[in-house]
């Protein structure tokens, strides 16, 4: 299973750390990976695989959450079919 | 990266500002099978099946919710029409089976059930009169049941007896229900051109032609739609339809991905997407504020109709683009009191009933939770049903009532529903009579469907 993570908020430093950090200790793995400013707001978004994962995918949700409240953004995980399907044909 | 950054920030975007959701997940069960003349027996395996099929319906909607980060707001359940599975019964209980279904759903989790309904579109049969008698008492001692009865058809045109009788269940289910502002009739629908798949309360019902079991979907997305909007200020009407298409494809392939996700971690077969636009009372998740978006000051105003057409139909073409199972009622609904836009166009004068008459020959249902004075005639409502489903029959398209006459409420008063349902102001309604034009019985022809003009 792939997953699209997004991180929205204000820039700082170690956004990327430590959500690859919480990747790192559960065996995801970051395939790709793009920062941009957007209407604002610091997005980065990352590719990743999950066929390796540790835990279940809501408890990498939550420590995600978690993490992303911790450094003041939000971060998100969703599966990439619903990107997929709302873009192409 | 396989997908472009900015279409990931506008689907998470769409989902987080703009309120896309899916609205909900609905599995109808049919209930064939579980006739018997016993009602008991009959009532034991009703509750059995539903129990057995559904069990895990309202987890399975959290973890997709959870993993696709799209919110579904609500899990349902529909059934075939109670007049029919209760009418080889020996006690004629009907308001057992209404307790049977609500004892069901309350256990797996769902917040309504539809299909305590009756077809009786050309006439009934011996058992339907007594099971229509029974509606407002299965409403008042119910909590999630939901009702509905068709009582007309383009085929069949209109029986006239169920609507002179509808008019009179719904005064007594206001009654009944008096003391929560009416509310047993925000659960009962009444249809002309009922379909048989439609996944939204209240007037879902799993039809007789139906499978054993399917999941149905809806989707919604007013605000999405508004946003996508905002975008073509000034611009000609047919970029505004061109933009909503596109919206609505993007919508409706979000909906099928959950729908065959369901599907698939239930073992059920997928049957449709209902691609409706529902607003709810929410800011943001408004059809009124669409129409002004694009370019009247108040919904309700002239050219109200025009542009309701012109969004029925765009939402249409961009989810038949989107896919192949596309059904339901898909189109626009307008539910006054689950719309801020509306409600705030009924307060300030805006929108009125005959206007709300007017754009229901162009959006996707009909006269939908309207409060109106609690000492409305019951021939009134009869009559307003009766125009209702002549525009449907005459139209070829689906047209419902779900009006509220709130008791001990007036001109000026407000109803309020909760949750979902939301609140309404108090609308007027004509004051000469019907009367004796419904109390006639009878039931209209069925009409032409030649020389159309």
């Amino acid at each position: 299973m792939k997953a699209i993570i997004t991180v929205i908020g204000k820039d700082k430093v170690g956004i990327i750390y430590n959500v690859s950090k919480v990747l790192t200790e559960n065996s995801v793995n970051i395939e790709d990976i793009s920062q941009t400013i957007m209407q604002d707001y610091f997005t980065m978004m990352m590719l990743a695989d999950l066929s390796q994962i540790k835990c279940d995918f809501n408890k990498l949700k939550d420590v995600l959450e978690k993490t992303g409240d911790e450094i003041g953004v939000s971060i998100k995980i969703q599966r990439e079919e619903i990107f997929e399907s709302m873009h192409n044909i | 990266m396989t997908l472009y950054n900015k279409n990931i920030f506008e689907t998470v975007r769409m989902i987080e500002k703009e309120n896309l959701d899916i609205r909900t997940i609905t599995m109808g069960i049919s209930l064939l099978d579980t006739i018997d003349s016993s009602g008991k027996k009959a009532r034991t395996r009703i509750y059995d099946k539903i129990m057995h099929l559904a069990k895990d319906l309202v987890k399975t909607g959290n973890d997709i919710e959870d993993e696709f980060g799209i919110p579904i707001i609500n899990k349902r359940i529909s059934v075939t029409p109670i007049s029919v599975i209760a009418a080889a019964s020996d006690d004629k209980d009907y308001i057992a089976y209404a307790k049977i279904l609500d004892k069901a759903a309350r256990e797996v989790g769902v917040n309504f059930i539809g299909g305590y309904s009756a077809l009786v579109q050309k006439d009934f049969t011996d058992s339907d009169k007594g099971f229509i008698n029974s509606i407002a008492q299965a409403l008042s001692q119910t909590e999630r049941v939901c009702s509905s009865v068709n009582v007309g058809s383009s085929k069949a045109g209109i029986n006239m007896d169920a609507v002179k009788m509808m008019g009179k269940v719904i005064k007594d289910a206001a009654y009944l229900t008096r003391d929560q502002d009416s509310i047993g009739c925000a659960k009962l629908v009444v249809f002309a051109n009922a379909v048989d798949d439609n996944p939204f309360m209240a007037g879902a019902f799993h039809g007789i032609g139906e499978g054993e079991a399917v999941v149905n979907v809806g989707v919604s997305g007013p605000g999405v739609v508004k946003s996508a909007l905002e975008k073509v200020k000034g611009q000609p009407i047919n970029v505004v339809a061109e933009n909503i298409k596109k919206t609505a494809f993007k919508i409706t392939r979000a909906g099928e991905l959950v729908g065959r996700e369901v599907s698939k971690r239930l073992n059920v077969p997928f049957g449709i997407l209902d691609l409706s636009l529902a607003p709810t009372p929410e800011i943001g998740d408004s059809v009124g504020r669409i129409l002004e978006e694009i370019g009247l000051e108040a919904c309700g105003a002239h050219g109200t109709t025009a542009a309701l057409a012109l969004l029925n139909d765009a939402v249409k073409k961009g989810g038949i683009m989107a896919s192949s199972s596309v059904g339901g009622l898909s189109g626009a609904f307008i539910p006054v009191s689950e719309d801020e836009g509306m409600i705030n166009a009924v307060k300030s004068g805006a929108l009125t009933f005959d206007k709300l008459e007017a754009m229901t020959s162009v959006c996707s249902v009909g006269l939908d939770m309207i409060a109106i004075p609690g000492n409305t005639d019951e021939t009134t409502i009869s009559a307003i049903i009766a125009d209702e489903a002549a525009i449907g029959v005459i139209n070829n398209k689906t047209t419902a009532v779900r009006i509220i006459p709130v008791y001990g409420k007036d001109l000026g008063d407000t109803a309020s529903f909760g949750g979902l349902l939301g609140y309404a102001p108090i609308m007027a309604v004509s004051k000469f009579s019907s009367a004796d034009f419904i109390n006639r019985g009878g039931r209209i022809p069925a009409p032409i469907h030649s020389f159309k003009n």
